[in-house]
């Protein structure tokens, strides 16, 4: 077990060295960093200074060695766009995405799991039927058209709710919150529904198939013959086994949720990474893109990572034998 | 030469006629097909001739005579005058041909890597198999976007309009490789200890003619069930990508950029700029993934 935990650490060490040569590719070949940097008045001397402090004259894996060693300590380079340090203007995007991306996880996760227990009760009753076609519709439904959705009926018909921005927010130390202002809270029910929605009917089906798999094993049948009230072998019995695989997939949605927040954020123009991302594509900000893509690696990879441990947590077979017997 | 696999499956699901959902789907995606297809004959303007437009016709509604031309629009026109059936019509031409090529490429890419893989064996699986891990760990909307921002970055200033479909396509084919290198490979490895390939070794045919004739027939009808999916997935992703502004670009709207575009006139009213598209994309979107469901179900049990 020890041996397989240390081969992910370092399978995830690989993965993040190879995305940080993808992204020291970037900024080195695509563009001329020195044709970037220095304005159209410039002497040949100027781009000798320049390529000499910015170590391009030095070897390819040096080069890679130095950027690596440097974005460990903070330093991605420098906006073409907008001429600040990447590092601030990540540190001042980052709030925005990590409060989107909890709330839709959470309201997925606890949505999901409620709806997928429900409808695996009452089977073959109409609220399933309902439910299960809306979850199919809703897999092929675009984010986008969620979200333009949403706004249609509860901004712009209802008027209930803000369909742009984040409304206002507080600071606390170098964090800027929504959650503590009413103007906050109301901005962020439409686009943590739009992103929520569709890891929510993934998680459903996926309860709901795991939950009539378990429903049907001996145990649950025991369960019940020895007189256990209904809720609890539903919740104890059932709903614990089922929950093994959804843990799974749930912390690998978590790295989706990151991903179509870009989606979600440009449709509500909320002032997050994603939104920075986009921009940075468009207008072909390099430094900005190969930062965010070395940021959302790192994430993913430990997501990833805790995947694994949460599942040798939770699923007792997994775990070294000799604690329990019999089993 | 159809393969084991095919000829067991038959009779188990249901056929195409006793499914009506399916039947369904079928007919929609060929309505909409031909429609691209016959685009320039169907469509009663020309939305990118300059000429053909009188901005007095803007923002007419459907179904109504516009008061001051008495044009009448079907579906409406956008703010340029621009009719909006048209626009749909080839917009669903650009929609259709980015997402069929993109498959196409993703199924090459993914069909040859895993077949050598598979067949090979050894570092080559290895690399490859690897490589496809890593590729997993992002969601592949997030590969496209990257691969397009470096090849965006690449091309020319003076190019990028005009190269934009072919990037996208690049993009959306190199992030969707995986499943198909993953399926061809694990069938390719039962495949290739087989008898009958250990026989044409025997008979001295080489590697590659055993991996095209003898190994590739066999493995198709997976390989159709992912590609079918595969399209729906690739028909979202380019209209995703379009809607956010780095796809199809205004010139040559695809789905996604006429939502981008009628978005901005949600609030003031013009519904059916957003409307119209976004419901063609979404009965395109569900036609294929229902039509992907069928074909999983049928030709192959065994993948869920």
């Amino acid at each position: 077990m020890r041996a397989h935990l240390i081969r992910r650490v370092l399978q995830s060490g690989l993965v993040l060295l190879v995305v940080g040569f993808v992204a020291f590719s970037m900024f080195r070949f695509v563009g001329d960093p020195v044709d970037n940097m220095l304005g159209p008045e410039r002497t040949q001397a100027d781009i000798a200074r320049l390529r000499t402090d910015l170590g391009l004259d030095r070897p390819i894996p040096v080069q890679y060695a130095r950027y690596l060693a440097q974005a460990v300590q903070g330093n991605l380079g420098v906006s073409y766009r907008l001429g600040r340090p990447v590092a601030d203007i990540l540190a001042e995007r980052a709030p925005a995405t990590l409060e989107l991306a909890a709330v839709s996880g959470l309201l997925a996760l606890v949505g999901g799991v409620a709806l997928g227990v429900l409808t695996a009760i009452r089977r073959g009753g109409i609220a399933t039927g309902v439910l299960m076609t809306l979850s199919l519709v809703g897999v092929s439904l675009p984010t986008f058209l969620i979200g333009i959705g949403l706004i249609y009926v509860f901004a712009i018909c209802l008027g209930w709710l803000p369909s742009f921005g984040r409304g206002d927010t507080v600071q606390i130390g170098g964090w800027t919150t929504g959650l503590l202002t009413a103007s906050g809270r109301r901005a962020l029910i439409l686009p943590a529904l739009t992103l929520g929605l569709y890891q929510m009917t993934l998680i459903m089906r996926l309860v709901r198939s795991q939950m009539l798999e378990v429903l049907s094993h001996d145990h649950i049948r025991f369960a019940r013959a020895r007189g256990l009230p209904e809720w609890r072998v539903l919740f104890r019995h059932a709903l614990q086994n089922a929950l093994v695989p959804v843990i799974t997939v749930a912390g690998l949605q978590l790295g989706s949720i990151i991903a179509f927040a870009i989606v979600t954020e440009t449709v509500f123009q909320w002032p997050g990474l994603g939104l920075m991302f986009i921009n940075a594509i468009r207008f072909v900000d390099i430094p900005v893109m190969a930062a965010y893509l070395m940021l959302i690696s790192a994430m993913f990879v430990a997501i990833n990572l805790l995947v694994d441990l949460l599942y040798l947590f939770i699923d007792p077979r997994l775990r070294p034998a000799q604690q329990r017997s019999g089993g | 030469m159809m393969g084991r696999a095919a000829d067991g499956a038959i009779g188990r699901g249901q056929s195409l006629a006793r499914t009506p959902r399916a039947l369904l789907s079928l007919g929609v995606l060929a309505g909409l097909v031909l429609a691209a297809i016959g685009a320039p004959l169907l469509a009663p303007h020309d939305p990118f001739d300059p000429a053909t437009l009188d901005l007095m016709n803007g923002f007419t509604a459907p179904m109504t005579h516009n008061p001051y031309t008495g044009d009448l629009f079907w579906l409406g026109a956008d703010d340029q005058g621009r009719d909006v059936f048209s626009a749909i019509l080839f917009g669903l031409r650009i929609s259709l041909f980015v997402g069929m090529s993109a498959v196409a490429l993703a199924a090459m890419l993914g069909v040859s890597l895993g077949l050598l893989a598979g067949y090979l064996g050894g570092w080559v699986d290895g690399l490859t198999m690897r490589a496809a891990d890593v590729q997993l760990t992002f969601p592949a909307i997030l590969v496209a976007m990257l691969i397009f921002g470096v090849a965006k970055g690449i091309t020319p200033v003076a190019y990028r309009d005009e190269m934009a479909i072919w990037v996208l396509i690049l993009a959306i084919g190199l992030s969707d490789w995986v499943p198909f290198a993953r399926v061809v490979r694990g069938a390719a490895m039962v495949e290739a200890s087989r008898d009958y390939v250990l026989a044409a070794r025997l008979s001295g045919r080489s590697g590659p003619a055993i991996m095209l004739r003898h190994i590739l027939p066999n493995v198709l009808s997976p390989v159709l069930v992912i590609a079918t999916i595969g399209l729906a997935q690739a028909i979202v992703t380019e209209a995703t990508l379009s809607f956010l502004g780095i796809g199809a670009p205004p010139t040559q709207p695809s789905l996604g950029t006429l939502i981008r575009t009628g978005q901005s006139y949600l609030f003031s009213g013009e519904w059916w700029i957003l409307a119209f598209p976004a419901a063609t994309l979404l009965a395109l979107a569900l036609a294929v993934n229902l039509l992907g469901d069928w074909l999983r179900d049928r030709l192959n049990p065994v993948l869920q």
